[in-house]
């Protein structure tokens, strides 16, 4: 498959609603061709703005969206050919299913014979066949939102939005759901732009993830390079979990750096700290320290269990450390487990490689 | 099959139904004694009257009970030739009675109704009645008149037998029972009531339509609106119902009127001349402006419940599959607000098909509807049984339309907020 680089292309654009704070700064973002990318943020970053404006319900305030090479803020909306699933599904509701689905396929003038077999396929993409006769209303969450699937797919777009479309749906379906769309990405190849403020829906979907704070995409990369390196403080806080401690560089030599902590110091990896006496934040993932690791690791520390939370498949620990008590180990639920009690004083150790440190929150 | 045959008990042995039942029946005997007051209101406010009219509307009792042996005698007379003499003699019995409670006189003016020149022969038979022998009644009345010795004249009083009659619905719709017993219409000239409800329907249906093109965007507008300008809009569409309904008809022709702002502004842009002035009142066009006006709200007030519950997405999602707006606009738009359609459309034409103070002040003679002939005959002719008859037939016309509505439409896709 040949696949551009730049299938859709965010050139500086900026939005504004009421001209005094802008929603979107200076977004320059690339969509490759065939990708799934998610926009993942908090409520209010930008990420439905920048998808509302690809779709052409707004207008940048300033700079040019390119589809496929096109500038497109002049095109309307049903010109651009952009499928699209909202995050109510949107279904006509005095429609049937197969209505909904021809709608997109009528306006387009297919003939009738021909639009059939495109509404059967797409049913059966999203296995609702047998369906086609029944009102959204006659729908569960879990079919109706299939059905809004299969309706942005059936006139064979090459450009798929989805605005937070399991928002509504309960935890399993919804997981469920991921797959089956993320299956259907796969076998039909179409670019998927989606929306969602769900990390772990972004983490298992996306070819790439974009995180928005601020109107700004704060990291761009690939789900497992998102979790495992972190740029910038927000990321690290925002996808997954996160221990952080907060203090400054005392020295950095040979791609590490000592942190000078209130009453200890840490070995961490420099990524956005420069030079002695600077301010930083180290975030360490829970699952990366270990009590009483067998190897040997640079940073090993003495803590003070505070808490314990069963989990089922594994035990979440609440340790008083290095003067962060709300300092999180996760321990796998195995058969060979460790004495962890209320109170106990436990040694804990990590490599300096993951405590990233990062900039100061 | 086993829920009939075995009974399931609560824990203390009672069936389950009957202590639901017990448990119930307090809070349904309170939620009765709420709503009691309103009942009861109800129909001595409403059921009460209506079913009076129905019943004032057909009843012809009047010359029944001042005839009753005249009547009982005319059982066996088959209505070919004069009737025999004991029809005279029970006539005779029953008019002597008359005359001595004073009641003659409307015997006449009844019996005038059903066929002209009963009232002079009844004069003349009362005075000759005083020298009447016992005794062949029959040339004796005979000798009154020769109109008594018309068997079409007791013929007339035959057809006033029945207590119940319908022939007041025949005049509101310009027809009458004629010698013969046929329903025929009345002359083309002295048609008045045909006309009235044509153009009653006719007036109903644009004041309708003209509402519903008016009220369609500004409900639009409304729903879409963020809510500080939203509110100051519903503030306006709502403003009219703060004022008195007869204000604002004084206002309507106020602003109409051939002297009046709206023809002034006609003659200041030169659209007019000043000396040719158009009518704007005392004919339709004044109803229709000012009913419209008037029943606006109740037109966009439906409209507006119903856009409130569209989700725009629904339109973006049209758009975005690709419809052109307009396409997204009737394909998905449109449909759904359908029942705010039919609710506004059904409720704006009652209230017009019944309208009444609007068109008398600013209708003039082209303009006036069915509801001020109802007005004039209960005030003015104090035909109330007529005005009975007129106001059924609207009070059945607007169920046909309610009939017709819920079949097209379904009233349970009605939407009123």
């Amino acid at each position: 498959m040949v696949s551009k680089k730049d299938f859709v292309k965010f050139d500086k654009v900026d939005k504004s609603y009421d001209g005094k704070v802008l929603v979107v700064k200076d977004l320059q973002l690339d969509i490759a061709e065939g990708e799934f990318i998610t926009m993942l943020g908090p409520s209010g970053s930008g990420k439905t703005t920048c998808l509302m404006m690809l779709a052409g319900f707004e207008t940048p305030t300033n700079g040019e969206i390119y589809l496929d090479g096109k500038a497109i803020s002049s095109i309307p909306p049903h010109k651009r050919g952009i499928g699209m699933v909202f995050q109510n599904y949107a279904l006509f509701p005095h429609m049937t299913v197969y209505e909904n689905l021809a709608f997109p396929l009528r306006v387009r003038k297919i003939p009738k014979d021909e639009a059939d077999k495109k509404i059967d396929k797409a049913l059966s993409m999203v296995s609702l066949q047998g369906f086609a006769a029944r009102m959204p209303g006659q729908l569960s969450g879990g079919q109706q939102q299939r059905v809004a699937v299969a309706r942005s797919l059936v006139f064979d777009p090459q450009l798929v939005l989805m605005d937070e479309p399991l928002g509504a749906l309960d935890k399993n379906l919804r997981e469920s759901m991921q797959y089956e769309i993320k299956h259907i990405h796969e076998s039909i190849g179409v670019t998927v732009v989606y929306v969602t403020h769900d990390q772990s829906e972004a983490l298992t979907m996306s070819n790439r993830i974009a995180v928005f704070n601020d109107g700004k995409v704060q990291q761009l990369s690939s789900p497992d390079e998102l979790y495992e390196k972190p740029v910038n403080s927000f990321v690290a806080e925002f996808i997954g979990e996160n221990n952080t401690f907060g203090g400054e560089v005392s020295d950095i030599s040979g791609g590490k750096c000592k942190v000078k902590l209130a009453n200890a110091e840490i070995i961490a990896n420099p990524i956005s700290v420069k030079g002695k006496g600077e301010r930083t934040t180290v975030s360490l993932r829970p699952e990366r320290a270990l009590i009483n690791p067998s190897t040997k690791m640079d940073n090993l520390h003495k803590g003070k269990i505070e808490e314990v939370i069963y989990h089922g498949d594994h035990t979440r620990v609440r340790i008083n450390l290095l003067g962060n008590p709300e300092f999180i180990l996760k321990v796998p639920n195995s058969s060979s487990n460790l004495d962890i009690k209320l109170g106990n004083e436990i040694n804990i150790g990590w490599n300096s490689d993951d405590a990233r440190a990062l900039d100061p929150k | 099959m086993s829920s009939e045959t075995k009974q399931i008990l609560t824990t203390d042995g009672i069936p389950l139904e009957v202590s639901l039942k017990k448990a119930e029946r307090k809070n349904k005997i309170k939620a009765f004694l709420l709503v009691a007051p309103l009942l009861f209101f109800l129909i001595i406010t409403y059921v009460f009257p209506i079913g009076d009219m129905l019943f004032r509307s057909v009843d012809d009792k009047m010359v029944t009970q001042m005839l009753p042996k005249t009547f009982k005698a005319m059982e066996n007379w088959d209505g070919q030739e004069l009737p025999e003499e004991e029809v005279f003699a029970a006539f005779h019995e029953d008019f002597i009675k008359l005359v001595e409670d004073k009641r003659e006189g409307k015997l006449s003016t009844q019996l005038n109704y059903t066929k002209n020149g009963f009232k002079s022969i009844i004069k003349k038979l009362r005075r000759a009645s005083k020298k009447f022998e016992e005794g062949n009644y029959k040339e004796q009345i005979m000798s009154v008149h020769k109109r008594w010795a018309d068997v079409e004249y007791w013929r007339a009083i035959q057809r006033r037998a029945p207590e119940f009659t319908g022939q007041k619905y025949l005049k509101g719709m310009d027809m009458y029972v004629n010698e013969e017993g046929k329903i025929v219409s009345v002359e083309e000239d002295r048609r008045i009531h045909r006309v009235l409800w044509l153009r009653t329907l006719e007036i109903a249906f644009f004041v309708t339509v003209f509402c519903f093109l008016m009220a369609y965007p500004i409900a639009h507008l409304l729903a879409t609106l963020p809510m500080k300008y939203s509110n100051l809009l519903m503030i306006c569409v709502l403003l009219p119902f703060w004022t008195s309904l007869l204000v604002r008809t004084a206002s309507w022709m106020i602003l109409l009127q051939q002297q009046g702002i709206v023809n002034d502004f006609f003659v200041g842009i030169g659209l007019v001349a000043d000396d040719n002035r158009p009518e704007m009142m005392y004919n339709k066009t004044g109803s229709y402006v000012a009913m419209t006006q008037i029943l606006l709200p109740f037109m966009v007030l439906p409209l507006y419940s119903v856009m409130k519950t569209i989700s725009p997405s629904l339109m973006r999602a049209g758009k975005s599959l690709g419809g052109t707006p307009f396409v997204a606009f009737w394909k998905v738009y449109f449909p759904l607000t359908i029942p705010g359609i039919g609710a506004g459309c059904l409720l704006v034409f009652i209230l017009a098909i019944g309208y009444y103070i609007t068109p008398a002040l600013v209708g003039g003679a082209s303009g006036t509807l069915i509801s001020n002939q109802i007005a004039f005959h209960m005030k003015s002719t104090l035909d109330w049984s007529f005005a009975s008859a007129m106001g059924l037939m609207l009070l059945s016309g607007v169920l046909v339309i309610y009939w017709l509505y819920n079949k097209i439409v379904g009233i349970d896709n009605i939407k009123l907020g």
